[in-house]
């Protein structure tokens, strides 16, 4: 185990997540009743998903500054790790949404939103495996992945503020002025989203770590 | 009398209207809840420990090629 301190963190929020998230008290809301608690749950993908993208972009615009194949694999692996989130992101809010709006997909523009994040990330894995030449692909796939980025960002936070949106939070209203009624959800909210991130980075790291040993297999053989 | 009766009516009011909500009740006061708890921290701790244990598989895996290299 490498660093473990932060990977003990990682553990130990989640598992006081799902204890204090089903156990602890919640506003007594009508339309979402219990699955308010679906909030530790759903939104934590997201938090992550930002922040693993925000990893990736990083690393792409280091790729960029030095050519180092490492930054590449770094960038790559945080990208697909936040894909996935992104991916557990819209299913959980379509389960939530049926139970709530009434439809899995309600069109709302938050959800739309997403949805294009989710397929210009989509975009960016196939940009990657359609070019053969190692370098080209590392610096080309770097340059698009900060549009990504940069295209994710008003997409998800800006767009769905400036109409209406049934999603809290939207629609002139910053935040979680609803459900932040009850300070006691912020107590298990903001352990969930630093949990979900770290093992969203860890399980990248174990992604890079792959990759670095493969690479070094590599230049081994060709020496 | 009867006004004041209207007042304390109009001041308890958010208080009935949060009790109308329906919430698992019944199944917490049955200690149900528990069972729902137990399951998923089962399963999280599995995963989690899959994790784990790729971790440990790497680092040897690692600490391998550092000799061969050394």
């Amino acid at each position: 185990m490498r660093k473990s301190w932060w990977k003990i963190v990682c553990v130990v929020l989640l598992i006081y997540t799902v204890i204090a998230g089903f156990l602890f008290n919640v506003p007594r809301l009508s339309i979402v009743n219990e699955t308010i608690r679906a909030l530790y749950f759903h939104v934590p993908m997201w938090f992550g998903m930002v922040f693993l993208f925000l990893f990736s972009m990083i690393y792409a615009i280091r790729y960029l500054k030095n050519h180092s194949l490492q930054n590449d694999i770094y960038s790559t692996a945080f990208a697909s790790v936040g894909l996935v989130y992104g991916l557990l992101g819209i299913f959980t809010g379509m389960i939530w949404a049926n139970y709530t709006w009434g439809t899995p997909w309600h069109g709302d523009p938050k959800q739309n939103g997403a949805a294009i994040a989710t397929l210009v990330y989509l975009a960016y894995f196939i940009l990657r495996s359609s070019i053969e030449n190692e370098e080209q692909r590392a610096r080309l796939s770097a340059v698009y992945n900060i549009f990504a980025f940069a295209a994710m960002i008003p997409l998800i936070f800006i767009i769905p503020r400036m109409t209406d949106s049934m999603h809290p939070g939207s629609g002139g209203n910053p935040g979680f002025n609803m459900y932040d009624l009850d300070s006691k959800m912020r107590m298990v909210f903001y352990p969930a989203c630093a949990g979900w991130i770290l093992l969203g980075v860890w399980i990248s790291t174990l992604q890079i770590r792959t990759r670095l040993l493969e690479e070094t297999i590599l230049d081994q053989e060709n020496e | 009398m009867k006004a004041l009766l209207i007042v304390l009516g109009i001041l308890a009011s958010p208080l009935l209207f949060a009790q109308e909500v329906e919430m698992a009740d019944t199944m917490r006061s049955e200690g149900k809840i528990y069972v729902v708890v137990s399951i998923l921290v089962l399963i999280l701790a599995g995963l989690i420990l899959y994790v784990f244990l790729t971790d440990r598989k790497i680092s040897r895996l690692e600490q391998k090629m550092a000799e061969k290299k050394g």
